[in-house]
């Protein structure tokens, strides 16, 4: 922490809250599992990551995040119609004066933010608060907080929640509102805490992405006051699946880049056999789409890596490494946002540009469909355990590709 | 030969190659696939077969000879070409390839050799088929004429 920011506290810097709602037309929270939502390895029923996909961290690593920036998460839902999670950040507002120490841009800024407004306007900054004792998700994460030093900002900018923690109706107006009320995880703190410190203890470390200059900053969470239960996370929600990825500056740059393409599906065939691929691009091509092609699962994994694709048609039986095992370890990418597994399976993550590439934290889920012959080793059953979000059977007819398509593309 | 004749010539000869159960339905997905911008997709989807099906038999064989024979190798280089045989709609080429991964799975090295010797058969018989079918739309091209749309209505 910048000892020099504080002195700095004058007229010419305001904090405000800055706020963001991620919202989906997904399959909604149950109003039970709400209590528990934020816990490590939660997820809303026992089979749901069967069904769905994910691990129960994303939230949990939101919350601890939000929570060290000062800021708050809030979740409201409706079961079968969405979700909507709310985060509010402090933000630093100052405009640049003849002695602005230029540490304060260097200093853990939302990179994002200082390229959106002009720099001869205003700077800004969320901040952090480092510690020397402890790493990011120490054992005492959610227990002890750093209530963050914000003079000239409204102490209570949200009321207090129901003491149930109740999910309630998200605010909608400014959040500078103190009358505003948000639902949240509150006092699931407290009682998350004894429970994360357990998991803690017995090393259930929690694993985050090297990228964000952040997470190389030790931090340690301070006690807050027991009256701002709220704590909040980044979170960054893709589809009707909950994601928690890790905000890198690079995946906005990532983002934006793909903008131009986002109208057309990025479509990648791994497939061995020279005769299927020619035939499935053909047919592919009638369809109006292009498509990258790869030989087998290796060959997938580092196409993944490198590039972001909205469906993938998996040829499940292929030498090297078969498409249920390949399916397997693009899907843990999705989950961890790492690619440790693919390591360990001997894939070496190719070296990218800038660091900010290689831990693009994907977008969203991607579809894939496994091009099955429909032998035992083959079936469905196999296909959905990998990971697999359907399956066409072989051989490829132009109708099966229609409709597969047509199904994901929406 | 006139093109009207030309062409009932070729309708009446792709029929009996289905009737006999030499192509299936899939070798209509390949014609639908060709047009204009890709006139001649059936002919370089096929030679493409023959070429890779030509070196999957060659090491079919090799394999077969072993003293100790491979049977996982084998199983592989036979579904390539069940799925390859498979997507062209080569059926009898395709089915003499499940018949031949059952017995590699049995790891009977006669049966297997046997079966090897059938879909050497059955790639050549079909092989020759088509080229019969390419060269009658070749003659009914040159002459002016069009090749009909086929119906699988039998």
């Amino acid at each position: 922490m910048n000892g020099d920011t504080e002195e700095e506290n004058h007229s010419t810097e305001t904090t405000v809250w800055i706020r963001c709602d991620v919202y989906d037309t997904g399959i909604g929270i149950p109003e039970k599992a709400i209590p528990t939502l934020f816990k490590r390895y939660m997820q809303v029923s026992a089979d749901h990551a069967r069904k769905y996909g994910g691990t129960g961290l994303g939230l949990a690593i939101c919350k601890q995040l939000v929570e060290l920036m000062g800021g708050r998460l809030t979740v409201s839902s409706k079961e079968h119609v969405g979700s909507t999670f709310t985060f509010i950040l402090p933000y630093k507002v100052s405009i640049p004066s003849s002695d602005e120490n230029s540490d304060d841009t260097d200093e853990l800024s939302d990179v994002d933010n200082n390229d959106a407004v002009s720099d001869d306007l205003t700077e800004g900054f969320f901040q952090f608060q480092p510690r020397t004792l402890g790493s990011l998700f120490s054992s005492n994460g959610s227990t002890r907080r750093t209530l963050h030093k914000f003079n000239g900002f409204p102490s209570n900018p949200f009321a207090l929640p129901s003491p149930n923690g109740v999910v309630s109706k998200a605010v909608t107006n400014s959040v500078e509102d103190s009358s505003s009320v948000v639902a949240d995880a509150s006092d699931l703190t407290e009682s998350t805490s004894s429970s994360d410190h357990r998991e803690n203890s017995e090393g259930g470390a929690v694993k985050l992405r090297q990228g964000c200059g952040d997470s190389s900053k030790e931090v340690n969470n301070e006690s807050r006051k027991s009256s701002n239960k709220c704590e909040g996370l980044i979170m960054k929600k893709e589809d009707e699946n909950s994601r928690c990825v890790s905000r890198c500056s690079g995946s906005r740059e990532e983002d934006s880049s793909k903008e131009c393409c986002r109208s057309k599906p990025k479509i990648l065939l791994v497939e061995d056999n020279k005769i299927n691929v020619m035939v499935t691009q053909s047919m592919m091509k009638r369809l109006g789409y292009s498509m990258d092609v790869v030989n087998n699962g290796v060959e997938a994994v580092k196409a993944v890596q490198r590039h972001t694709y909205d469906i993938i048609l998996m040829d499940v039986f292929m030498p090297v490494m078969n498409g249920l095992q390949t399916t397997k370890l693009i899907r843990s990418y999705e989950e961890t946002g790492n690619w440790d597994a693919a390591k360990s399976s001997g894939i070496e993550q190719i070296q990218q540009i800038s660091d900010y590439e290689c831990c693009v934290p994907p977008r969203k889920r991607i579809h894939i469909i496994a091009m099955t012959a429909n032998t035992v080793s083959e079936s469905a059953e196999e296909c959905y355990a990998n990971g697999m979000d359907s399956f066409v059977s072989k051989p490829v007819t132009f109708q099966k590709l229609k409709e597969c398509l047509e199904q994901y593309l929406r | 030969m006139e093109v009207g004749q030309m062409q009932r010539q070729w309708l009446d000869y792709t029929r009996s190659l289905f009737i006999e159960g030499f192509l299936d339905g899939q070798f209509l997905q390949l014609e639908q696939l060709q047009d204009d911008n890709n006139p001649d997709f059936v002919v370089e989807v096929v030679s493409l077969f023959f070429q890779d099906s030509h070196k999957l038999l060659n090491d079919l064989t090799i394999a077969l000879d072993q003293k100790s024979v491979d049977f996982k190798k084998i199983d592989a280089h036979v579904h390539q070409l069940k799925g390859s045989s498979s997507s062209i709609g080569a059926q009898r080429v395709k089915n003499c390839c499940i018949a031949f991964r059952n017995f590699c799975e049995e790891q009977n090295t006669d049966a297997c050799l046997k079966c090897l010797h059938q879909v050497k058969q059955e790639c050549c018989l079909v092989k020759n088929k088509l080229e019969t079918l390419f060269r009658l739309e070749q003659q009914i091209m040159a002459a002016g004429g069009s090749i009909p749309m086929m119906e699988l209505s039998f």
